[in-house]
């Protein structure tokens, strides 16, 4: 067996045994490749010695987390989906007098603002909640305070253009030296907090949930459970949205979800999922 | 000799015309499977998969994830996304960080196929205009795989086959009517 491998091996479970995070069923070759990066990025030489600093040193696998679970996203990521959403669900989710929208894995939340926005146009928002979750602390910390570079907005003022935008997606941020801020008014009914999908369970009844590019890092049997959280979590007839190459079809738990778009990966809650018992 | 039992090809400015040259010339009855990363800069890789699929004797997909690494099928890593291959020889994905520029990355290809193929691996590295490719060819060699390096004098953009040479060597370097004739004899027992 590769040195490096029997290292990840230890690294695994030394987040396992020492700080409670569960790394185990990750897709093994991205888990690696990160770890690897974490060496660099932290001048470890190896992971033996990252191993080392993480059971010895305090404070460190906060670190660890952050180079773990890299925050990529950004504003109406995939337009083609939030114009989707736009044309499609909302219209579905307005028959409800409460609308309860969990984000998994909201990163440094952009889709969450995204969402907002979109729910905002719709004049949907002002009974609707969002829960956006992430197990990484530091990204939460970013996602509230919405502020994000000025170079990535000329970009993001496409997407909202290809997803369907009714205004102008300036009206919805103040620019200032570098930085643009998103309205604060748009997180108004955002819920920001630290849920972690491999260990933590249902908590609310959703009626619309968006996890997008989270699915791929982990393995089948993860994905699975994930997959089975989700259902779970959705009310009947409830939304699914995911990554647009993510495949669900090798999953179990693909059998409660309908087409409701195929290609942009977003299904609808069956009744199928009703007759099971819930997974725990 | 034992047959190799993978090809990973990466490739980029130019790299649509160098696939048409190569891919028809492939042997039908090459049983392994074939994955192809192509920076594209384009949105969709379906056009690129359906122009390739035209010429092509063997099939040509879009590599799914989670989906296995097929035999005698070619697979085509999506855009915006890293193409990565499990230790179970099946695909994944990843929207990590850009590797030189680039998303999917031919480093982040070749890297994660030498460790899920080692020996068994053939890595060719064609034209482009970047050194992407050029560490993912080293770590090829370093499993015990085989590197073809397109000749650079031959390339439609040097950039990339010289990075490779430079970095990594190669156990070939061929111009593209040969890299496929040599695929052909090392994957066919």
């Amino acid at each position: 067996m590769d040195v490096e491998d029997i290292e990840i091996e230890l690294f695994v479970r030394a987040m396992q045994r020492r700080h409670g995070y569960d790394f185990s069923n990750y897709a093994p070759a991205s888990l690696k490749r990160r770890v690897q990066q974490l060496v660099r990025t932290h001048d470890a030489g190896t992971i033996s010695e990252l191993n080392r600093r993480l059971l010895h040193e305090e404070g460190f696998v906060t670190r660890i987390i952050e180079g773990l679970s890299v925050p990529v996203s950004e504003m109406f990521r995939d337009p083609p989906v939030f114009r989707a959403l736009r044309d499609k669900v909302l219209p579905i989710l307005a028959s409800y007098p409460e609308i309860n929208i969990w984000q998994a894995g909201c990163a440094h939340g952009q889709e969450v603002y995204s969402l907002a926005i979109l729910l905002e146009e719709a004049g949907l928002y002002d009974r609707a909640r969002i829960y956006a979750t992430d197990f990484n602390d530091a990204a939460l910390h970013v996602a509230a305070e919405g502020i994000y570079a000025t170079r990535d907005a000329r970009d993001w003022s496409r997407n909202y253009i290809e997803a369907g935008g009714l205004k102008s997606f300036s009206d919805y941020y103040s620019a200032r030296y570098d930085f643009i801020k998103l309205d604060q008014r748009l997180r108004r009914n955002v819920t920001f907090f630290n849920h972690n999908l491999v260990t933590d369970e249902v908590f609310c009844e959703a009626h619309l949930i968006l996890c997008r590019n989270v699915l791929i890092y982990f393995n089948n049997s993860l994905q699975d459970h994930t997959l089975a959280l989700f259902r779970d979590s959705l009310v009947r007839g409830g939304f699914l949205c995911l990554g647009t190459r993510e495949n669900i079809d090798f999953s179990p738990a693909a059998a409660c979800f309908s087409d409701v778009d195929a290609p942009l990966r977003i299904y609808q809650a069956s009744s199928a999922s009703m007759a099971r018992p819930l997974a725990r | 000799m034992t047959a190799r039992t993978a090809i990973a090809m990466g490739c980029s400015a130019g790299g649509l015309a160098a696939l048409q040259r190569v891919l028809p010339a492939l042997d039908r009855r090459l049983a392994v499977p074939v994955v192809i990363c192509c920076h594209t800069g384009s949105a969709d890789v379906s056009l690129l998969v359906e122009i390739l699929a035209r010429v092509s004797a063997l099939p040509v997909v879009e590599a799914a994830e989670r989906a296995p690494a097929d035999p005698g099928v070619v697979h085509v890593a999506p855009s915006g996304y890293h193409l990565l291959v499990e230790p179970n020889a099946h695909f994944s994905l990843s929207v990590d960080a850009r590797v030189t520029y680039a998303r999917p990355s031919i480093d982040v290809l070749f890297e994660t196929a030498a460790d899920a193929w080692q020996g068994g691996l053939v890595a060719v590295l064609m034209t482009g205009a970047n050194s992407d490719g050029a560490t993912g060819l080293k770590a090829v060699r370093h499993a015990g795989g085989y590197a073809i390096v397109q000749d650079p004098a031959s390339a439609e953009s040097d950039v990339m086959p010289r990075a490779g040479l430079d970095i990594a060597g190669a156990d070939a370097c061929l111009s593209l009517d040969h890299i496929a004739q040599r695929l052909n004899e090392l994957c066919i027992p």
